[in-house]
């Protein structure tokens, strides 16, 4: 159903028209060009060093556009992105086995459940293989074979061999890549770094982005920044459920600070939790661990068919390998014989769930579920399970302190990453002038759920081959005298907003650790908005949220001050910034009556309990307006248009 | 499991710093040291009293944030691993636990158990790249790279930047961490252009931030949690040696 608020604003893709293939050529050669002697004239400050960031920030300097580059950790070097294990896909078809930038780009489109734009989807798999060789050239040490050439691995929800890997550290190598680019255009002063620098706020003049105020996390100095554009690549926002794979500091402040300044934030409930990671285990728990996907290929998941046989194992009375095989419950086998152990990550994590819902899970919380290479182990031998998951494995026995040769692994799913993200057009702007996110900070490529090794290779295109041809076109547009200067109103106003904000923080002096109020907020995402949801759970939720938000406010403790390095209060307006998230990420779910991708209401499923998507209704892109403290966040629809795929429901069975 | 902390508190870099004791009761051995160290600074926090500052993101061994000296080691007493994948399994009960910061001229304290390390990053500046615009590289196989080079690099360029190298070492040498990224691109065909020049800016600058000679100890390569070899610091005097022969670079 169309919402009932109308838009009044019209969202303008600006995907351009012609044949899908021909698209982003056409688009390319119509883009307007700075002549190469005024590009010295521009500044273009960039949020964020992972892929998305580093590779943007690099390439925009070596055009001679004048950046400054901003993240938070103490090095760009250590975004997020670094920990991105399995590998990148690239439709280079080197195997030979079929693949094509059609079908990378329909594997991606139907993936995604067909919630994404089939022009930037096409474009995303056109430069796929430009992004392979450029990493190549850098000397990013990717896998190969005996040969010489380049190595492939298989990865879920294709039927080719794409994925290009530096062992279980791909996006750890991609990074170093795009960090070396960067810190050459430092060398050559065309970047200026600002490490351990925040950015709290977007500032606006005549409409357009102007610059963003920026705390010194060190001194706690605030600054000014004017540039000409600005672009957040400030990756995911998958803390807001607390417990995640995310590195600990990552975050939505920046999106959402531009958010209440009037980007859109689009699909923001669409979010991707992973099947194959390491169950909590107590309260103290601070974050999780994926283990790779690629396990499933030889493990098998079951879990004990009788809930009394469960809970001896649960209570330590029993031992998985105790059980016959007759009492196990190969459940995804059982369910999906087709695709087995190798159904998309929602899939075989809402199936987990429901098994733990049960009673048949294992492990003392109750909440895990097994992944046996038992089998695997007895017909390729040790040897070559070892040889395939070795660093995995030693990585699950470093953390659980279990021997997974020997007794089955243990694994439950966990938040990995958002597919929402703020709305951007074609040319990844957002719906403020001037203002564009790149990487996992928008929403643009994956529809409702990604496919794996594909955030790497989104990140890089928008970095470093799509943002230099359409960030000219803005900046020739606008001239370089189109400038607000950092003594300006606008400026002081935002400097006073955001030291405003610091010192309320500081003030409250409430009884609650920031981190009491973070974990209380992921809790209520997990119970109400995670894997499954209702929409009584989510009503519920909102009210929860919104008590908590009260709470915060007036009981949160931040000891320190701000003049010194604060992490508490870092991360007291991140987490101030969370839970109002949290209750957009509610509405949200709620509004989209389907379930699509990781998206899965419970009034929305077929009789054998698959999701059940509504497309008369719901081929649209959500994009929400803010309009103020505690007003209600107004829906904007972008319909989403199928020309070259057709949309059919997703089966495994 | 009940443990008892001596923490490096140092307000700033120019504060006076000292080390602070903490008694922790309720410590689950499956905790890492790292949300012991959570639990220690909620306690902290609800006391009124400040936080112990930490770096940190990824806890996952990955990103090269933590750097805690613990009982006179870099990343604590398991080999092979950084502080984030440290647990509290690996200490008794009853236990006391010394907690510092990396010590080296080159990486001054910020505060607590926080460093600056910036200093790797301007050595990166200095060379630690190859030069090659954004879309001008040739297909990406065109050049075959034996399955052993490119086993090679990537053994070199396993490198987090943690600086634990640098905290290990007597002199303070940051020679492992530059050895490392000047080897990873020596043995590519990709870095050979720039090879010479490469690692003469690099060590250049090494010399400049105030890191220490080596002394070939080999205490770095021990405490690396990447277990980089020392093998690629023999490549890197090969190569500089090499490079000061035959340029009047730097
Ligand atoms: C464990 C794990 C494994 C993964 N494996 C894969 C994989 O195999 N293949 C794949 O394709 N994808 C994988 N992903 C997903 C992928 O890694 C990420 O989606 C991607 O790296 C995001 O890159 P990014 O550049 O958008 O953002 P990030 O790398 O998250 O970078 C964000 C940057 O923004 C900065 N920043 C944020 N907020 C601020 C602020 N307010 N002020 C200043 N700076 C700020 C940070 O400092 C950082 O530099 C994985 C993800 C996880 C969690
Ligand atoms: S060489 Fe090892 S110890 Fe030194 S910075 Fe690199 S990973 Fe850390
Ligand atoms: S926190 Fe990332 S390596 Fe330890």
């Amino acid at each position: 159903m169309a919402p009932n608020q109308l838009s009044t604003m019209e969202l303008q893709s600006k995907v351009p028209a012609g044949p899908l293939p021909e698209k982003w050529s056409r688009h390319k050669f119509a883009l307007k060009l700075v002549n190469p002697a005024n590009k010295r004239k521009y500044d273009v400050i960039v949020v964020g060093t992972g892929l998305a960031g580093a590779s943007a920030a690099a390439s925009l300097a070596e055009l001679g556009y004048n950046l400054k580059a901003f993240c938070f950790q103490d090095s760009p070097r250590r975004a997020h992105s670094i920990a991105a294990q399995g590998g990148i896909n690239a439709a280079k078809n080197y195997q030979n086995d079929g693949d094509s930038v059609f079908r990378l780009f329909y594997d991606t489109i139907k993936g995604g459940d067909y919630r994404a734009r089939e022009g930037n989807v096409h474009r995303l798999a056109e430069v796929s293989v430009s992004i392979i060789d450029q990493c190549v050239a850098q000397g990013v040490p990717f896998a190969r074979e005996y040969g010489g050439l380049l190595a492939n691995r298989s990865f879920g929800g294709a039927q080719v061999s794409r994925t290009f890997y530096a062992r279980g550290q791909t996006g750890q190598q991609l990074l170093l890549g795009a960090y070396s680019a960067l810190s050459r255009q430092v060398a050559n002063g065309k970047v200026k770094l600002y490490p351990r620098t925040e950015m709290l706020d977007l500032v606006m003049e005549g409409g357009k982005a102007r610059g963003i105020i920026t705390r010194n996390l060190v001194t706690g100095k605030i600054e000014s920044h004017s540039g000409h554009a600005v672009l957040l690549c400030t990756g995911g926002y998958g803390n807001v459920f607390y417990l995640s794979t995310n590195a600990m500091g990552s975050n939505v402040t920046a999106a959402w600070r531009a958010h209440k300044h009037g980007a859109l934030m689009a699909n923001p409930c669409f979010t991707q939790i992973h099947p194959t990671c390491i169950p909590v285990k107590g309260d103290y728990q601070s974050k999780l661990t994926l283990m790779s996907e690629s396990l499933r290929n030889d493990g098998r998941v079951w879990v004990p068919k009788s809930k009394e046989d469960a809970q001896k194992i649960q209570k330590g009375q029993m031992k998985a390998t105790d059980l016959k095989e007759e009492d196990r419950d190969y459940f995804l086998e059982r369910r999906y014989p087709s695709f087995g152990n190798l159904v998309p990550r929602d899939v075989a994590s809402r199936n987990a769930k429901y098994v733990c819902d049960e009673g048949r899970g294992v492990s003392k919380t109750g909440l895990a579920v097994y992944l046996d290479f038992a089998d695997a182990i007895k017909r390729d031998g040790q040897k070559t399970i070892e040889a395939k998951y070795g660093n995995l494995f030693e990585m699950y026995e470093k953390i659980v302190d279990d021997n997974p040769y020997e007794t089955p692994m243990m694994i439950y799913p966990a938040v990995h990453y958002t597919m929402g993200g703020l709305w951007v057009d074609y040319n990844l702007m957002t719906t403020i002038p001037g203002l564009y996110a790149l990487g996992e900070a928008n929403f643009s490529d994956h529809g409702a759920n990604r496919l794996g090794a594909s955030a790497l290779m989104q990140g890089l295109a928008d970095g470093y081959f799509v943002i230099p041809y359409t960030v000219g076109d803005y900046l020739a547009t606008i001239g370089p005298a189109d400038k607000v200067s950092v003594d300006s109103p606008a400026f002081k106003q935002a400097e006073k907003r955001v030291s405003d904000q610091v010192q309320r923080l500081l003030s409250i002096n409430g009884t609650k650790p920031v981190d009491e109020f973070h974990r209380a907020l992921g809790l209520i995402m997990w119970d109400y908005c995670g894997m499954s949801r209702t929409a009584e759970g989510l009503k519920k939720a909102k009210v929860m949220i919104q008590a908590l938000k009260k709470e915060f406010w007036t009981n949160v403790r931040v000891t320190g001050d701000n003049e010194e390095m604060n992490q508490a209060l870092e991360n007291a307006g991140r987490v101030a910034d969370f839970i109002e998230l949290g209750e957009l990420m509610v509405d949200d779910a709620l509004n989209r009556e389907e379930s699509c991708g990781g998206h899965f209401r419970e009034e929305h499923q077929t009789e054998d309990g698959e999701a059940l998507r509504n497309d008369d209704d719901y081929a649209y892109v959500a994009a929400w307006e803010y309009t103020g403290e505690n007003q209600p966040e107004v829906l904007h629809t972008e319909e989403l248009v199928f020309e070259n795929v057709k949309l059919t429901q997703r089966s495994y069975k | 499991m009940k443990v008892n902390l001596k923490v490096w508190r140092q307000k700033n870099n120019n504060a006076a710093g000292k080390l602070v004791e903490y008694g922790l009761d309720n410590i689950s051995p499956d905790m890492s040291f790292l949300e012991m160290i959570d639990v220690l600074n909620g306690e902290l926090t609800r006391k009124g009293d400040e936080p112990v500052a930490f770096d940190h993101d990824c806890r996952e061994g990955i990103c090269g944030m933590c750097s805690m000296y613990i009982n006179g080691r870099a990343h604590g007493p398991q080999t092979g691993a950084t502080t984030c994948q440290l647990h509290m399994r690996s200490f008794n009960d009853g236990e006391t636990i010394i907690v510092e910061p990396w010590r080296a001229r080159a990486f001054p304290v910020i505060k607590d158990l926080m460093v600056d390390r910036t200093a790797f990053d301007r050595i990166m500046q200095s060379g630690g790249y190859v030069s090659v615009n954004t879309g001008s590289a040739p297909d990406a196989n065109e050049i075959a790279i034996s399955r052993t080079i490119a086993d090679e690099a990537m053994d070199a360029a396993q490198c987090i930047g943690c600086g634990a190298c640098v905290a290990a070492c007597k002199n303070a040498s940051a020679m492992l961490f530059v050895a490392a990224k000047v080897s990873h691109m020596a043995v590519l065909p990709q870095g050979q252009a720039e090879r010479s020049i490469r690692a003469e800016r690099m060590v250049a600058q090494m010399d400049a931030e105030g890191f220490g000679a080596c002394s070939f100890t080999g205490a770095c390569s021990v405490e690396c949690p990447k277990s980089i070899s020392l093998d690629h610091i023999a490549r890197m005097n090969r190569e500089y040696l090499g490079a000061k022969l035959t340029s009047e670079n730097v």
